[in-house]
């Protein structure tokens, strides 16, 4: 946050409120507090990796910033210009800097077009290619960058693993030269030994076009790998921002704490002492007061933890946590 | 070593498809003894699922078939058994619990029925009792409020307290083998911690075996005492869970080993993380040899010719791979 680089993107006081139920009049609607004021950086070329379990809010969170959800309030900066405030003609260009991986490669992938097609729509959408050559070679291209061969154009993704369907996704990411790519969940459907192949190709990517990755997961062993900086969510709040390396060495919030500790590990020595959280995830409909892990922190201290929301703050150099208790 | 619990011995299990045979489990010899947890491991498609549905004979027939091998059970075949004789030795002897907890449950009954049923149909208790001992397990489950939360409907549960019904169904008539096929994959990581001690809670109170079929390096770790590694539909390596972790053997438990990236090494550095090339095989029809040797860096001639047997290398540490000879260990030291 406080990078003396200009970030490639700025998130601020990021907000998403979904309505469940809720009557004809709209009266009784309950409101899910999905996000609820998210604010980060990612500098050019950087890993923000985003962490949480289910319902945090970070899917929610990837979509808010590409606006394939409207965010409720807040801003999302690229480059300098507040994406929130785009009209759509001026949003659609800015989209070719954008772009996003799924998790299911199953479900992310049309089955009735060809490889060709899913991967070569952007262009056309975007008009990047000029003849039919030029499509067909830059398809060729991307399949190739990505570690497929040419003659998988013509095929269909039911013809592929779960591990090549991962890659088409990333060739379609890359198609239209982006600058940012959310990665949500990229790797949590693949089985480990194919888990390494695509972390990897995503490391090489990186290297090669300078691309800039928000890093979405909730395996922390995987973020940790891959990101230069992390991001804990827990109920739709940023708890703690950090390098990756002094999250996982010194956390200061008790959840993250309790997050990694719970990390089966397989080094038989390395067995650390087990935070064994009580009780469950509380409804995001209606969230605890005042700091939202204070029902299932070890460390709690009432009445205060219960009333004040802690605000995110700078600790140490670079590590900011939201919790009363640590300084 | 007494006499084990239970005893695979040379299992296949093939399924018939149009495509021809998918020889899933492919001559497996699993043992456990009394008491112990082993853990099974292998990726999508090994053939951990299938052993342990056909233990239990859980297996759709047709189109699956076990084509050879035995099951024993305290020195009893499984395998001939009829319909009737496995329904007493389910639940009752042996337990299994399913990766989801959304789908194992039936949802139109409540929680305490289906936990009731289990105990009047195997132990044979009145409606009553019944109904007392489901509340007795539910607390040992650690449900808060078991009394009430017994007239609850599955989906009134979250992932982790319907993972805690699944458990105490299946201990309810106190098995003395517990199966577990990957029963913290579908859930959180600090509810996948509370699984796991509720399990490892259970164990020391009912001292009964566990199969744990995962997936997860992590979990076989800090769960199971020994560790068989499967690929492809057979066991390639088996050790105690420290020897297996500290010293892997077979090229494809290293590989698997080091692609996962590491939390504990954190502080360190940071090394690329070694991928295992290409994909797993197709069991349709899989090729002679050791099942690895198309992806194995270290593959020659001799490993397409024939399959390995799973030979042991000494200490309790099987592996099934031309390179570990156990005659070569010798002549190595």
């Amino acid at each position: 946050m406080s990078d003396p680089v200009q970030p490639l993107l700025r998130v601020k006081d990021l907000t998403k409120n979904f309505e469940v139920g809720g009557g004809v009049f709209g009266r009784d609607a309950t409101v899910v507090h999905a996000v609820d004021r998210v604010s980060f950086d990612i500098a050019p070329g950087e890993t923000l990796g985003l962490v949480g379990e289910s319902g945090s809010g970070k899917s929610t969170t990837g979509r808010c910033i590409l606006r394939l959800i409207e965010p409720t309030a807040g801003e999302v900066w690229f480059e300098g210009r507040n994406v929130t405030a785009l009209d759509p003609a001026a949003f659609r260009s800015l989209c070719r800097d954008m772009q996003i991986i799924f998790q299911d490669p199953f479900a992310s992938l049309n089955p009735r077009m060809t490889i060709g097609a899913i991967i070569g729509e952007a262009l056309t959408i975007h008009g990047l290619a000029k003849s039919k050559q030029a499509f067909s070679d830059r398809v060729v291209q991307l399949l190739e960058t990505v570690g497929l061969q040419a003659d998988h154009m013509r095929r269909y993704p039911h013809e592929f693993s779960g591990g090549q369907r991962q890659r088409i996704g990333i060739a379609r990411a890359l198609a239209v030269e982006p600058k940012l790519i959310v990665c949500d969940e990229p790797v949590s459907a693949l089985d480990v030994s194919i888990q390494a192949q695509v972390i990897n190709l995503l490391e090489d990517l990186q290297q090669k076009f300078g691309l800039t990755y928000l890093f979405i997961a909730h395996d922390l062993s995987v973020v940790e790998h891959i990101s230069r900086r992390v991001a804990v969510m827990y109920l739709g709040r940023i708890v703690e921002i950090a390098t990756a390396r002094d999250l996982y060495a010194t956390p200061l919030h008790p959840y993250t704490e309790a997050l990694l500790s719970a990390v089966p590990v397989t080094d038989p020595q390395a067995r650390r002492r087990r935070i064994v959280l009580q009780g469950e995830v509380p409804s995001p409909i209606n969230p605890p007061t005042g700091c939202h892990f204070h029902t299932r922190c070890p460390i709690r201290q009432l009445p205060l933890c219960a009333t004040q929301i802690p605000p995110l703050e700078q600790k140490r150099d670079g590590h900011w946590a939201a919790c009363h208790l640590r300084s | 070593m007494a006499e084990p619990l239970l005893e695979i011995r040379g299992l296949k299990t093939h399924f018939s498809t149009d495509d021809g045979m998918v020889q899933a489990v492919d001559g497996v010899d699993i043992t456990i003894g009394r008491g112990e947890t082993v853990g099974v491991v292998g990726e999508s498609g090994c053939g951990k699922t299938v052993t342990a549905l056909s233990v239990l004979k859980l297996i759709a027939m047709p189109p699956g078939k076990i084509v050879a091998g035995e099951v024993l059970y305290q020195g009893r075949n499984l395998v001939p058994l009829g319909a009737d004789e496995m329904d007493r030795i389910r639940a009752k002897d042996i337990a299994m619990v399913f990766q989801e907890p959304m789908t194992s449950l039936n949802p139109v009954y409540t929680v305490g029925e289906q936990i009731a049923e289990v105990l009047r149909r195997h132990e044979g208790l009145s409606r009553r009792d019944a109904a007392e001992k489901t509340i007795e397990m539910l607390r040992l489950v650690q449900i808060p409020n078991p009394d009430r939360r017994l007239n609850d409907y599955p989906h009134q549960f979250s992932g982790g307290m319907r993972q805690r019904v699944m458990i105490a169904m299946a201990l309810s008539c106190s098995p003395k083998l517990l199966i577990a096929d990957e029963p913290t994959t579908a859930l959180d990581v600090t509810i996948q911690a509370q699984i796991l001690e509720l399990l490892a809670d259970m164990k020391s109170r009912f001292g009964m075996a566990i199969m744990l079929i995962t997936h997860a390096m992590g979990v076989v770790a800090e769960t199971a005492q020994r560790v068989v590694v499967m690929y492809a539909g057979k066991v390639i390596e088996e050790a105690p869970v420290d020897a297996l972790f500290a010293n892997p053997r077979h090229p494809y438990t290293q590989g698997l080993i080091r692609s996962i990236p590491r939390i504990d090494t954190a502080a360190t550095q940071k090394a690329r993380l070694e991928a295992i090339p290409g994909v797993v095989p197709s069991l349709l029809n899989p090729p002679p040899g050791c099942r690895f040797a198309p992806r194995c860096r270290y593959a020659m001639a001799k490993c397409r010719e024939a399959v390995p047997p799973l030979r042991e290398v000494g200490g309790g540490h099987k592996v099934a791979c031309v390179l570990v000879e156990p005659a070569l260990e010798m002549a190595g030291r």
